[in-house]
């Protein structure tokens, strides 16, 4: 293989179609998660641990930036979750054309962003 | 370039299937969790307490924990070979990508112990 041949991966070269946001952001999200795990570890831990730490947990929305925190982790885990569910789809050969891949993308980041709306309204 | 040597399964093949597996199990703990919770609004420390007090609900969580612990592995994997090369930050690029990926591995296995003692050491 030749190792010369010329690849461009600078993302402020690249105007990205919406099929590569959906993907640029799968990604950002999976890092995300990958961090916001040992806050969901945190979580399960502190609400096994006591009465007392349960109750904490169970009154995180007392804590602004605790409150934030699980807004964010949530909202990156559905991103995720709908990006990969299309992922899925697509793996059993369902809208890998150009036009499929343009339309899946849209309805993936609706239903996307309507799930990220629903868990803004039940956090706050 | 050493990127294989560092993927999870040696096989892109196998990584590909580990991570959708994974991701199947992630998808079914994840809905399991929030349909618990949406039909408990007034959850109590006992009931919660119960819930994971019962084998299946354990063995459920920890292999989530470890689909989640091998398919961020790939998933990382796959973003590390992307930027971490040559191309992008010369020729110390895969020092730096190996100790990405030791960092990474050292979290990793930070929470499958925190998550073995959760779910194990809780009374």
């Amino acid at each position: 293989m030749n190792k010369k041949r010329p690849v461009n991966l600078d993302l402020s070269t690249i105007k990205l179609p919406i099929t590569g946001f959906a993907s640029f952001f799968h990604r950002v999200s999976g890092i995300l998660l990958f961090a916001g795990m040992a806050f969901l570890l945190w979580m399960l831990d502190s609400s096994l641990d006591s009465q007392e730490s349960f109750a904490a947990v169970r009154d995180v929305s007392s804590n602004p930036i605790c409150k934030f925190v699980l807004f964010v982790v949530l909202a990156g885990l559905a991103y995720h979750m709908v990006m990969g569910i299309r992922h899925l789809i697509m793996d059993f050969g369902v809208g890998e054309s150009l036009k499929g891949g343009q339309l899946g993308a849209k309805i993936a980041f609706v239903i996307a962003f309507v799930s990220i709306a629903l868990i803004g309204v039940w956090v706050w | 370039m050493v990127t294989s040597v560092t993927s999870f399964g040696r096989s892109g093949l196998y990584d590909w299937l580990i991570q959708r597996v994974g991701a199947v199990v992630m998808a079914a703990y994840v809905i399991f969790l929030a349909v618990y919770i949406a039909l408990n609004p007034d959850l109590t420390y006992e009931q919660w307490s119960a819930l994971f007090g019962q084998l299946w609900v354990r063995v459920f969580s920890f292999v989530t924990l470890l689909s989640f612990i091998s398919h961020a592995w790939i998933g990382l994997w796959a973003v590390l070979t992307d930027y971490l090369t040559e191309r992008l930050m010369g020729s110390k690029a895969t020092v730096l990508r190996i100790f990405a990926q030791m960092v990474l591995g050292g979290v990793a296995i930070t929470y499958l112990v925190w998550g073995i003692e959760i779910l194990w050491g809780f009374k």
